[in-house]
């Protein structure tokens, strides 16, 4: 009888072993979890056809004319954006061009050069700058850097190069140059702790191969390094530029905030993001909403252009991704 | 001759070392500058009345901006409410269900909406959901808190070694409970990490602000109406004519950054640098 009890006993153990325990919560928890994955292409989705769908008023009115003419009257119903795009490619592609040298040098500098000791706490430095809001940052542009650019060297500028058709005085400061620089400031440490990642990828026997022929250590960087990690450098460029045409507050409080058309470089301007933004307060509807949502889906097609181009590059390079574990 | 050329190689290199270490130095001036300014200027204006006073009428000086500073805190909390749960759940499912390879478009979605601007989620929200909010500004927050936790999420439980789930699965433990009981728990820190620095990043935003969260003067008593966040008072004050304003603007700059570089290096201590790193 006890020995039957406990057969028993262990036979209802093996039962239950067998009809596999926490099935239906198994089901149900992967349910549950593959809802909210799902939720990031939906958020995707809708983001694009909000955006679509906000402009379809402004797309059928204007076309092509919208990107061609320059123009934003909400009087007479009458919008163009390329004055918007001109400040936003021009604004982007000179901090790129201040941004990338400073940043190469910087990872060079932290990749090949700097002894042991300093190269941690000196990337810690740069990702402190990457964690400040962009509007601390504009709040510094406007009282800080603005004035000092304005009395210094917007004026040495304009003495010594005001030959060039694009630097013409007299400024406010508040200019397309100055969104530039405070662009280049912003995008510094996303090229530099990229660039870094990519350089880290290069493998060591290419250094050890070229000093072993004899290279300085600037031969090495450059024969070794530079030339292996070109295309991932041309993702760090891309995926900093993708960074830059989309930066809005910062921008919005030094460039000026203007929708007049000029080529100098020391007039204030407006780009498709600061437009958005300086728009706050208007509380926008019909055709200058719809204007509005056109702007937007012009900046998100441009930026998701540039970071599918920047991941694609980056990848190939086998360097960490920029959202991988800190673990180094 | 030989020795010229080698002279010349050698004082090439230390020549662009030198160059290097000025790039380097040149990245770090402009931190150093902004803090400076922000210790400078806000650390004189930053008294209590600031953080307990509500905001006086423009070119009356004195008030602060305590509605502001519980406004941030307010939207932080309903960002929370949306970005976390999905964001755990969703890093869950790819990190423990399905091929790494099936899930290809849910990382590249994420990656995509991580480098989507700001301001394009303000608006794309103001469209969504009509009219000035609290639960607008927060959806737009939680809205891009999304990616971030997700990445953090998978990233921190990819680490977790396979033999632990495989010790688990042979007692015979529901994989479900596996993956809550022994894979989140051991990386629990790390995710936890990952949802404190998305919460630092949200909290500096101020473009999806713009056409939901909009401002108020006052203490925000409904979250269905118009409300005031940190980041938000300081771009208008910043931007009005009145010195005593503009004062208030660098105080409030530097609480929002000692709250967000507390967050940070708060973090970077707790796990000593292991960390999950923000996709930017």
């Amino acid at each position: 009888m006890n020995a039957a009890a406990v057969s028993g006993k262990t036979g209802s153990r093996a039962g239950l072993a067998l009809a596999a325990p926490g099935k239906a919560g198994d089901r149900v928890f992967r349910l549950l979890t593959w809802l909210m994955a799902m939720v990031v292409l939906v958020l995707l989705a809708l983001v694009g056809w909000t955006l679509c769908k906000g402009s379809a008023l402004s797309l059928s009115k204007f076309g092509w004319h919208f990107f061609v003419h320059s123009n934003w009257d909400p009087v007479n119903g009458d919008y163009g954006a390329f004055w918007f795009i001109y400040c936003t490619f021009v604004s982007s592609c000179l901090a790129l061009l201040i941004a990338l040298p400073l940043s190469l040098g910087t990872a060079v500098y932290l990749t090949e050069l700097a002894p042991g000791w300093v190269r941690q706490p000196a990337m810690s430095m740069i990702e402190m700058l990457a964690a400040i809001p962009s509007v601390v940052l504009g709040v510094w542009g406007i009282f800080v850097l603005v004035p000092w650019l304005r009395e210094g060297p917007y004026p040495l500028l304009v003495k010594h190069f005001g030959f060039l058709p694009v630097l013409r005085g007299p400024t406010t400061g508040f200019c397309i140059l100055s969104a530039a620089i405070i662009i280049a400031i912003m995008i510094l440490p996303i090229i530099t702790s990229i660039a870094r990642e990519v350089f880290r990828a290069v493998p060591d026997s290419q250094r050890e191969a070229a000093f072993a022929l004899g290279a300085t250590r600037w031969e090495v960087t450059r024969l070794a390094v530079l030339r292996y990690s070109v295309r991932g450098l041309f993702g760090a460029a891309m995926l900093g530029l993708g960074r830059a045409l989309g930066e809005t507050m910062a921008v919005t409080m030094v460039i000026g905030n203007s929708d007049k058309i000029s080529t100098f470089l020391l007039a204030p301007g407006n780009t498709l993001a600061s437009k958005m933004a300086a728009e706050y307060g208007e509380t926008p509807l019909g055709l200058h909403l719809s204007a509005l949502f056109e702007l937007g889906l012009m900046l998100l097609l441009v930026t998701v252009a540039t970071n599918i181009l920047a991941r694609l590059l980056i990848g190939a390079m086998g360097a960490r991704q920029p959202t991988g574990t800190g673990a180094p | 001759m030989n020795h010229w050329y080698h002279r010349w190689r050698k004082l090439k290199s230390s020549g662009v070392s030198g160059l290097c270490l000025l790039c380097a130095l040149a990245v770090m001036t402009p931190l150093a500058l902004v803090f400076f300014h922000l210790l400078k200027a806000g650390a004189s204006s930053l008294d209590l009345a600031f953080l307990t006073q509500l905001p006086t009428p423009p070119a009356e000086p004195g008030g602060g901006m305590a509605n502001a500073i519980v406004g941030s805190a307010t939207l932080l909390g309903l960002a929370g409410l949306v970005g976390i749960p999905v964001g755990v759940l969703g890093g869950i499912y790819l990190s423990e269900f399905g091929a790494r390879r099936r899930n290809w478009a849910v990382r590249f979605a994420a990656d995509i909406l991580n480098g989507t601007p700001s301001i394009v989620w303000g608006i794309v929200v103001y469209a969504l959901v009509v009219g000035y909010s609290a639960y607008a500004a927060g959806l737009a927050l939680g809205f891009m808190m999304i990616p971030l936790i997700i990445r953090a999420t998978e990233e921190m439980m990819a680490l977790v070694p396979n033999s632990y789930r495989e010790a688990a699965f042979a007692l015979g433990i529901p994989h479900w409970r596996i993956v809550l009981n022994i894979v989140l728990k051991t990386a629990g820190k790390g995710i936890i990490t990952g949802i404190l620095l998305a919460a630092a990043r949200v909290t500096g935003e101020t473009a999806p602000l713009l056409f939901t969260a909009f401002g108020n003067d006052l203490w925000n008593r409904n979250l269905s109406q118009p409300i005031e966040a940190l980041p938000l008072k300081i771009f208008n004050y910043a931007l009005s004519p009145y010195d005593d304003r503009h004062r208030q603007a660098w105080a409030g700059a530097l609480v929002l950054i000692i709250f967000v570089l507390a967050l940070n290096i708060g973090v970077r201590v707790m796990t000593r640098g292991r960390a999950p790193r923000l996709a930017r």
